[in-house]
């Protein structure tokens, strides 16, 4: 038994002193080959796209006319920033990252706190809670669309105005006929908030369950407060996670709003829900479009997205030096 | 109870096999708790049971004031959904109503409101493309991700931290920022309204997510089960398939579900760089608003088959998505 463990480490050593040199080829081989083909994907979808947009947005170009591109310098962007709705549209944007992503995060919080410890049935609720995640959300717009209808929708319905003419309009932002502004957006926050909690409360939940025991058992030997081990122990490990939630969902705000706000509303009543993302298909794929100028608010809109990102992964580090 | 309190420890005890071991008043707020989450929970879900309800409504009863909770069930909206109507009138009415008997049951309730129905609806289509744009680009970006996973895992690759990061950061640009070069990109190369090239994008948007959750995977697999393998003569993709993947079972499953999540809801992208052949179903269901006044019933139908295939196989894989969420990052 012994020599046979002992010539199998020889063969061993015998194989590192002398590396084989079918073996180390067919290791990069395999390495390249494993590589390669995701690498050679994302090069081509992405990175081609990135620099052609950026070409474009200093041109006149337009999809569907059939001239060639025309260097017009900033321009584009110049038209941009002079655009006095552009800014009513940031700003819009602004509201609707700024709102759902603070109540996700404190709704997810509540609910992850909640779950946290297992109880009979806690998979099954916890799956519950996770299902509007799952929808898609174009068809989610559209749905409370219906839901949100000022005479047969269920919101009105459920919040006891039984008389229409009385009730709110939600989509339409009027109360009872009258003109009230902002009620769309609010109605929009709303449903982006309902979709994307239990996202918000996944990550949280992840992080709350990774935070070990001991450091709760040491607080309660001290005789900790549960107020004092709520901010000193749980708030701070679960940093980290809760930063990258908020990355995530403010990223999406971004992006995925548009799927939401184009089948809720579509960025109406006039623009009083229209998200830049909307903004930029409207300029992109109706009308005139509009390439190369989409593609200048685009780019725009991109580095937002990079310097807020910029913004938050400094934060996350600064948090994780500090834990 | 008193000689408990005064002699416990000052925290009451909340876990123990033995239920009379635990201080009432922490099995109390266990129960108070458990039962909160489950109102709230199904809170939640009011306007998913509200979508089922209207799934199952007739024309009327869905623009009824105030909202019926209790109505007769039809099908009618499931007949819309997938089928392709043309309106009978006069003695053709007649005529197929003294021939009821032959039709199937979604002819039946077709007839009712004077209906026949001429063959299956866009909608299958739709339904079918859904199924193998976000099926195909689901297994070859998990596949994709592992092999790349894999080796950003195991071997030492130059620039391998920038190269992880640039392959994330693809997730984050904002999908309005390349759908515009994308769809001259398609139309020039002849991708644009293909299975193929709503595939390959698919792939490309959840690959930085597969690579990224897999590696957290793999990473946790010991290299000494591959290192044993390898000196028993094991070639290193024998060593790979044979021991990595098994291992790595529980990372593939979460990762398959998140990447079949975002392929089978995306919007954006298939509103527009698809317009007919190989049109998915979201955008059809968004698009039916369009065709003769709003048939609500059909549009919940529509949504309920389209969320119940994800939802159960998240419920399958529940105890795997809590660990990919968080990249594989924290053990458990």
């Amino acid at each position: 038994m012994s020599t046979v463990i002992k010539s199998q480490t020889e063969v061993a050593k015998a194989r590192s002193a002398q590396p084989n040199p079918r073996r180390d080829l067919s290791d990069k081989a395999i390495r390249n080959l494993f590589i390669f083909p995701t690498l050679v994907l994302l090069i081509a979808i992405n990175v081609f796209p990135l620099i052609y947009s950026l070409y474009l947005s200093f041109t006149n170009y337009s999809a569907i006319a059939n001239k060639q591109p025309v260097w017009i310098g900033f321009e584009n962007f110049g038209r941009v920033l002079s655009d006095d709705r552009m800014w009513e549209f940031f700003s819009t944007t602004g509201q609707y990252v700024l709102f759902s992503v603070l109540l996700q995060l404190i709704i997810g919080f509540a609910l992850a706190m909640l779950v946290r410890d297992k109880f009979f049935g806690s998979g099954l609720v916890t799956t519950l809670i996770l299902v509007p995640m799952m929808l898609s959300p174009v068809v989610v717009g559209l749905f409370w669309k219906l839901m949100y209808n000022p005479t047969f929708g269920y919101v009105n319905y459920l919040l006891g105005f039984s008389n229409p003419s009385l009730a709110p309009d939600w989509l339409a932002s009027r109360w009872a006929g009258q003109p009230t502004p902002g009620l769309a957006l609010w109605a929009v926050i709303f449903v982006d908030v309902w979709m994307w909690t239990p996202f918000v409360m996944l990550l949280i939940l992840s992080g709350l369950k990774a935070i070990p025991d001991y450091l709760y058992e040491a607080a309660a030997i001290d005789r900790a407060s549960a107020w004092f081990q709520f901010w000193r122990i749980t708030l701070p490990q679960v940093a980290p996670l809760m930063m990258i939630a908020i990355l995530f969902r403010t990223i999406e705000a971004f992006n995925k709003s548009f799927d939401l706000v184009m089948g809720m509303t579509g960025g109406g009543p006039g623009t009083q829900t229209e998200v830049v993302a909307v903004t930029l298909y409207k300029q992109a794929f109706q009308g005139q479009w509009q390439t190369g100028r989409a593609s200048a608010l685009a780019y725009m809109v991109l580095i937002i997205i990079i310097a807020i990102s910029n913004l938050y992964i400094r934060n996350l580090n600064r948090m994780k030096e500090g834990a | 109870m008193a000689a408990f309190e005064e002699t416990g420890p000052r925290n009451p005890v909340t876990e123990s096999i033995r239920v009379d071991k635990v201080h009432p008043r922490a099995r109390f707020m266990k129960n108070a708790r458990a039962i909160l989450v489950l109102i709230l929970a199904l809170i939640g879900l009011i306007p998913v049971v509200a979508m089922g309800l209207t799934a199952f409504k007739s024309r009327a009863d869905v623009v009824a004031v105030p909202p019926k909770l209790a109505f007769e069930p039809t099908l009618e909206g499931f007949v819309f959904l997938l089928t392709e109507r043309s309106q009978l009138s006069g003695s053709k009415l007649e005529e197929a109503k003294a021939n009821a008997d032959d039709l199937g049951l979604f002819g039946q309730i077709a007839l009712r409101n004077g209906q026949r129905v001429n063959g299956p609806s866009d909608y299958v289509t739709r339904l079918w493309n859904s199924l193998i744009i976000a099926g195909g680009s689901t297994i070859i970006s998990v596949v994709l991700g592992l092999f790349a996973a894999y080796a950003f895992s195991r071997f030492d690759i130059p620039g391998k931290d920038d190269l992880l990061f640039f392959i994330l950061s693809t997730r984050m640009l904002p999908a309005v920022v390349v759908t515009i070069p994308l769809f001259l990109m398609f139309r020039q190369l002849g991708l644009f309204d293909t299975h193929l090239g709503m595939i390959l994008l698919y792939t490309v948007f959840n690959l930085s997510l597969t690579v990224w959750l897999l590696k957290g995977f793999i990473d946790e697999i010991p290299r000494e089960y591959e290192e044993a393998a390898l000196v028993d003569g094991y070639t290193r993709f024998q060593a790979f398939y044979k021991i990595v993947l098994p291992q790595a079972a529980t990372g593939i499953a979460a990762t398959t579900v998140f990447s079949l999540i975002f392929a089978w809801n995306e919007y954006a992208f298939a509103l527009m760089l698809t317009s007919n052949n190989a049109r998915t179903a979201p955008p059809a269901i968004a698009t039916m608003l369009g065709r003769g006044g709003i048939e609500w019933s059909a549009i919940a139908a529509g949504t309920l088959t389209f969320l119940i295939p994800v939802v159960i196989i998240t419920f399958v894989l529940r105890r795997h998505l809590l660990r990919g969420v968080t990249f594989g990052a924290i053990r458990q």
